[in-house]
């Protein structure tokens, strides 16, 4: 976008998706650009739809004439494409010219020019007042005029007079043998040349797009693939993205409580890139589906490429573990896009997936498995097609899910054809194989930009969707399954004799307990009754004294002797 | 295809005879010409010439400046000027430059076989 300030060349938009972004603004205004490519390449739809565009678009009317085909054929053409040119015709925003060459009829008697084309080029141009011109093809003026001289002369003064006239002129020009135009058509325009490919590699057909060579401005060199389809041309520019995507801190729930728990509890970035991968059966599809269903709930869009199953067959394996999606597809939350890998070359798939997110707006895109392509496909070639999609969906803050199936070998690396890198936060899904069964485990293998936990988790499919257990980490290494599950029983069993235990021994301090009271209490009574002996006796003996005393009084009285002494001084109870 | 219906048509008439009298059909030409260049006027007098010597009171010339009636180019398929239109008599050619080439004129105008 800076470039643009120091871009002092004028440039005229042509309206077609993408062309403008790798041309950064479009056609040089007022010069006259080539456009070449091979037979059915696209040529003449390009120029058209640059017309189309001009006059609906950008209020610039164009002239469009034309060499080989007739105004109805022409007009009949893109009606295909949605272009209503009769109408525009009428309104005065295009003007068709159709230029008809019979070399049978034509007698050459000495020296002419071309002054009658031009006449008829400024009386169109000026009779609507145009912006653009289109030339389609001047070329099949050299199979209708015998002397080439002339006819080099005159179209150089051809091009110079567009220039003159200020007018954004489109020349076609069918592709030569080991040039860029049979008649060498790039020596005269030479300000702005694109070239169109339309090539077969593996029985699948691409169309690309390139710009040769753009004076006094930058442009994109790459090829890109384009699509012509019932909205017309559209070029993709998404190797020009870059990485300055704006990142969000916003985060999304991956559908399972128990993952986003392991992702600091809160799930994925929005924007990120997420590899589910594992082999096969491992419940990968599921994790999409969850992911899928949660995106729903929280009221977003979702756009899902299927590449193995058919929608139908999707959501009715996935309703087996509780996930209604045919419900969300109702609503028009969730789009499935399904088609065969080998549908399609991979530019074909890139451009219907870039077609398609612009077209549905989702915030998630899942691809359901990515790996397919590989199959024809060169690993390469795959990973550009994904990096591209990447950035494209980075750039519009999509947040991307693909589904990686891997050989049970090599897991972690020779997998997902060396996307690692692109990916943000990358699950895995293996298979533990113990104990005579097959369980599944869950680790997150990097997650950028967050502490994620580093256990292995046991993922299970219930009918509710997927579960994740803590596994059994011991002196046995991992356990999963009915291995966990045992360990689990046996360590409760520990347990129980343990509380056993204890119980019985509290009960046996209790019943001591008692024992110990209950002799207290017997030794207690035998020292009561022992003591209430002793006081019995003791009052016994006090009797006797006091008997003894009243006899000794009595017999004193008797006697008349004093014995107070004796009681007071020898007897003391 | 043209060509071969007049061949035919010619063959009854006066086969083998060169010049005697190819046809006496009046002929209609129309010259178009861009302004007034050295051209123009050279194809002008050139065409009068041949008419006047071939086509002596059955032909009628209409000789129009392209510069004045831009519009009428698009109907008769001009590029070229000078163009000369042979409308009439069939069939319709198109004879381009300045007609300084008075052999290739005749042709044009099926005043010779070529």
């Amino acid at each position: 976008m800076e470039k643009k300030a120091i871009n002092t060349l004028p440039k005229t938009p042509t309206g077609i998706e993408g062309f403008d972004e790798i041309t950064f603004g479009g056609l040089p205004t007022g010069r006259p650009t080539l456009i070449c490519g091979g037979a059915g390449c696209g040529k003449t739809l390009f120029a058209m739809e640059f017309l189309v565009r001009g006059a609906t678009q950008f209020d610039e009317p164009g002239v469009f004439m034309s060499f080989e085909e007739t105004k109805e054929e022409l007009v009949s053409n893109v009606a295909s494409l949605g272009f209503d040119l009769e109408d525009l015709i009428q309104k005065k925003k295009i003007a068709l010219d159709h230029v008809h060459i019979e070399r049978s009829e034509i007698e050459e008697t000495g020296e002419y020019d071309l002054e009658g084309l031009f006449i008829r080029l400024e009386y169109a141009i000026d009779s609507i007042g145009a912006k653009r011109v289109v030339l389609d093809t001047i070329e099949s003026l050299f199979a209708g005029l015998p002397n080439q001289l002339i006819l080099r002369a005159e179209l150089r003064r051809l091009f110079r007079w567009l220039k003159n006239k200020g007018v954004t002129a489109l020349i076609t020009g069918e592709r030569g043998d080991g040039t860029l135009t049979r008649q060498g058509l790039e020596e005269y325009v030479s300000d702005c040349v694109i070239f169109l490919d339309h090539r077969v590699t593996e029985q699948t057909s691409t169309r690309r797009l390139r710009v040769v060579k753009y004076r006094g401005t930058v442009h994109g060199t790459n090829e890109y693939p384009f699509l012509i389809d019932e909205d017309g041309f559209s070029v993709l520019p998404v190797t020009s993205l870059g990485l300055r995507h704006v990142v969000s801190n916003d985060r999304i729930s991956s559908g399972i409580p128990a993952l986003d728990k392991m992702l600091e509890g809160e799930g994925y970035y929005r924007g990120s890139t997420i590899l589910v991968s594992g082999t096969a059966g491992v419940g990968k599809t599921s994790m999409a589906a969850h992911f899928a269903e949660a995106a729903c709930k929280r009221g977003e869009r979702v756009l899902y490429f299927c590449f193995e199953e058919s929608p139908n067959q999707l959501m009715r394996n996935m309703l087996s573990i509780g996930i209604d999606l045919g419900n969300w597809q109702q609503k028009g939350l969730l789009q499935f896009q399904a088609t065969r890998p080998t549908f399609y070359g991979l530019e074909m798939h890139l451009a219907v997936t870039h077609k398609t997110v612009k077209a549905f707006k989702p915030d998630i895109v899942i691809f359901d498995p990515i790996n397919t392509f590989a199959a024809n496909d060169t690993e390469i070639e795959v990973k550009a097609m994904l990096m591209r999609i990447v950035d494209f969906l980075k750039a519009n803050q999509i947040t991307a899910m693909f589904t990686s199936l891997t050989s049970n070998r090599c897991v972690a690396d020779s997998s997902d054809i060396g996307l690692s890198s692109l990916i943000d936060t990358y699950i895995m899904l293996r298979n533990i194989e113990f104990n005579g069964e097959r369980n599944r485990g869950l680790y997150v293998l990097k997650s950028r930009g967050m502490a994620n936990s580093n256990q292995i988790r046991e993922f299970i499919l219930t009918d509710k969707g997927v579960e994740l257990r803590e596994v059994y980490i011991g002196a046995k290494g991992v356990l999963t399954g009915s291995a966990r599950i045992a360990q689990e029983a046996s360590e409760y069993a520990e347990l129980l004799i343990h509380q056993k235990d204890i119980e019985r021994r509290k009960h046996e301090i209790v019943l001591k307990r008692k024992a110990l009271e209950a002799q207290i209490d017997a030794l207690q009574a035998d020292f009561e009754s022992v003591e209430s002996e002793a006081i019995e006796l003791i009052e016994m003996e006090q009797d006797k004294i006091e008997r003894l005393k009243r006899n000794k009084a009595e017999m004193a009285k008797s006697r008349r002797v004093e014995i107070e002494d004796i009681t007071s001084n020898n007897l003391k109870i | 295809m043209k060509e071969k219906k007049s061949n035919i048509k010619s063959l009854p008439d006066d086969f083998g005879l060169d010049i005697s009298k190819p046809s006496k059909d009046k002929y209609v030409l129309r010259l178009y010409v861009t302004g007034s260049t050295n051209r123009s006027f050279s194809a002008i007098s050139n065409l009068k010439k041949i008419c006047e010597e071939y086509l002596e009171g059955r032909y009628e010339l209409e000789v129009i400046d392209l510069y004045q009636k831009p519009g009428l180019a698009k109907g008769d398929q001009i590029i070229a000027a000078p163009t000369l239109l042979k409308k009439l008599p069939l069939p319709f050619r198109r004879i381009i430059g300045d007609m300084s080439n008075k052999e290739k004129v005749l042709v044009g105008l099926d005043l010779r076989e070529q």
